[in-house]
């Protein structure tokens, strides 16, 4: 296995478990919008208590959430990682001048991950903790009692102050997709004539419309 | 022309640097960069200061010694080598400041010098063909489509100067790396090598200290031959299938 955690541990086999995180992170990201556009319907939250209820219930579900916390961790501490090797990289003296031509996204996925990740701790504290663990009310639907985490976001949503939060960082989720969509491809060495075109079409449209829908749920919640 | 230049002296390796301000008041607009520094060490040269040491050979754009940091960008602000800036793409009166290669793997020698020997090591671990030695064969035996010996023609003109190191924010010599790989893996002479030279090539890399590509296409930007990061690629995909289907444990 001498083979396999060379790979790991290669700079490229680092740039590749970001990639494959990211990707899966992307999918996510497109689950969770769909579920979360339930919040607009106009039925007091009976479609996304249901839903919630399925999401934390259903073991393949389960399953694939614990996934999703070893990924998300994975693609932290993997950059974690690659920057601090970067860095180093670089040597102690860095350039007086410095006139870059690239994209500034590109240049500070460090950053915009990092705020991600705060945002992430207020985000599952705030809603993932509470279905799990907190005290929530129930709501009676045809005769089965659900848990009322519409009633819960729905609070936290009547809070400007949080409503800006999830605004701002949906701004920055948006500039780290802008680059991390189409970057993940390159990585993989999926680069080709008649794809690129492709990839970076999506990639921009994912990279607007996704974060532009998650953060116009707290929005529409708010001026409620 | 009148100039002010800003240059990096450093003695050598371990010693400290500094910035230093030298005025030049008959720069011709017609000298090219390295012309100028000429210029200004004949100064120096007859004042009894020391010259500033500066790498360069061909002059021509082709032998990729040549390595300045001028004003923010690898090779000044036009896409070529230092040898072929002139001094027609600066402003009478500018201020222009002149930095070595700056990156772990290319320790200063002396001033703008840089030792780029971990490139030749690169290069050593898997940057050549084994060629059986005998008659001399004609020159198209092998059919090569077309495409294939362009796009391998164009990652051969990489002169392995560093630019794509000094340009880019991790200091990756990926540009560099998949530049020779790729050169290799899209012609038919390059096919037996071609496994063990993507692993090898790229462990050395990481062995030398470059950092990792995060594709903010600097490198591609700033390289003086244009190589295009589409060899990024090829190379990732190389190493990948070569580390999951080679024979090397």
């Amino acid at each position: 296995m001498n083979w396999f955690s060379n790979l790991l541990s290669s700079t490229l086999g680092r740039k590749l478990v970001m990639a494959l995180t990211g990707l899966f992170l992307i999918l996510f990201l497109a689950v969770h919008l769909a579920g979360n556009l339930q919040l607009l319907k106009n039925d007091e939250g009976q479609a996304f208590n249901i839903y919630a209820h399925f999401m934390t219930s259903n073991p393949l579900i389960k399953v694939i959430s614990y996934v999703n916390y070893a990924f998300i961790l994975l693609h932290i501490v993997w950059a974690i990682i690659l920057t601090r090797r970067n860095r180093a990289a670089r040597g102690p003296q860095g350039y007086a001048v410095s006139n870059n031509t690239s994209h500034w996204s590109s240049r500070n996925m460090g950053i915009l991950g990092t705020f991600i990740a705060l945002f992430l701790i207020i985000h599952l504290r705030g809603f993932w903790y509470e279905m799990h663990w907190g005290g929530i009310a129930t709501a009676n639907y045809d005769g089965v009692d659900y848990k009322n985490l519409y009633a819960v976001v729905d609070a936290a949503y009547s809070q400007w102050w949080y409503v800006t939060i999830y605004v701002v960082s949906m701004i920055l989720l948006a500039f780290h997709l802008y680059h991390g969509f189409g970057s993940a491809f390159q990585t993989l060495g999926l680069n080709h004539v008649k794809y690129n075109p492709v990839i970076k079409f999506v990639g921009v449209a994912f990279a607007i419309i996704v974060p532009a829908l998650f953060a116009l749920i707290p929005i529409v919640m708010f001026l409620d | 022309m009148k100039i002010t230049l800003k240059v990096w002296r450093q003695k050598s390796k371990e010693a400290k640097g500094e910035f230093k301000t030298y005025q030049l008041d008959h720069v011709s607009q017609d000298m090219s960069f390295l012309e100028m520094f000429d210029v200004l060490n004949n100064d120096l040269v007859k004042k009894g200061e020391d010259p500033v040491a500066f790498d360069h050979d061909c002059r021509e754009g082709i032998c990729g010694m040549c390595s300045m940091y001028i004003n923010g960008r690898p090779h000044g602000p036009l896409q070529t080598t230092t040898c072929q800036l002139h001094m027609r793409s600066f402003k009478d009166g500018q201020t222009i400041t002149v930095e070595p290669w700056r990156a772990k793997a290319f320790p200063i020698i002396k001033d703008l010098v840089v030792d780029r020997s971990s490139f030749d090591r690169i290069q050593q671990a898997g940057g050549y063909i084994s060629v059986n030695t005998g008659g001399v064969p004609d020159a198209n035996e092998i059919a090569i489509p077309k495409k294939d010996a362009d796009a391998a023609f164009d990652a051969a003109a990489c002169i392995q100067c560093g630019a794509c190191v000094a340009a880019c924010k991790n200091s990756s010599a990926m540009l560099f790396v998949s530049a020779k790989i790729s050169q290799y893996a899209l012609l038919p002479q390059g096919q037996p090598e071609r496994k063990t030279r993507a692993e090898n090539m790229v462990a050395q890399m990481d062995a030398e200290g470059f950092g990792a590509c995060s594709n903010t296409l600097a490198c591609e930007a700033e390289c003086p031959k244009g190589i295009s990061v589409t060899n990024i690629a090829r190379m990732n995909r190389e190493y990948y299938v070569s580390k999951l289907s080679s024979d090397n444990v």
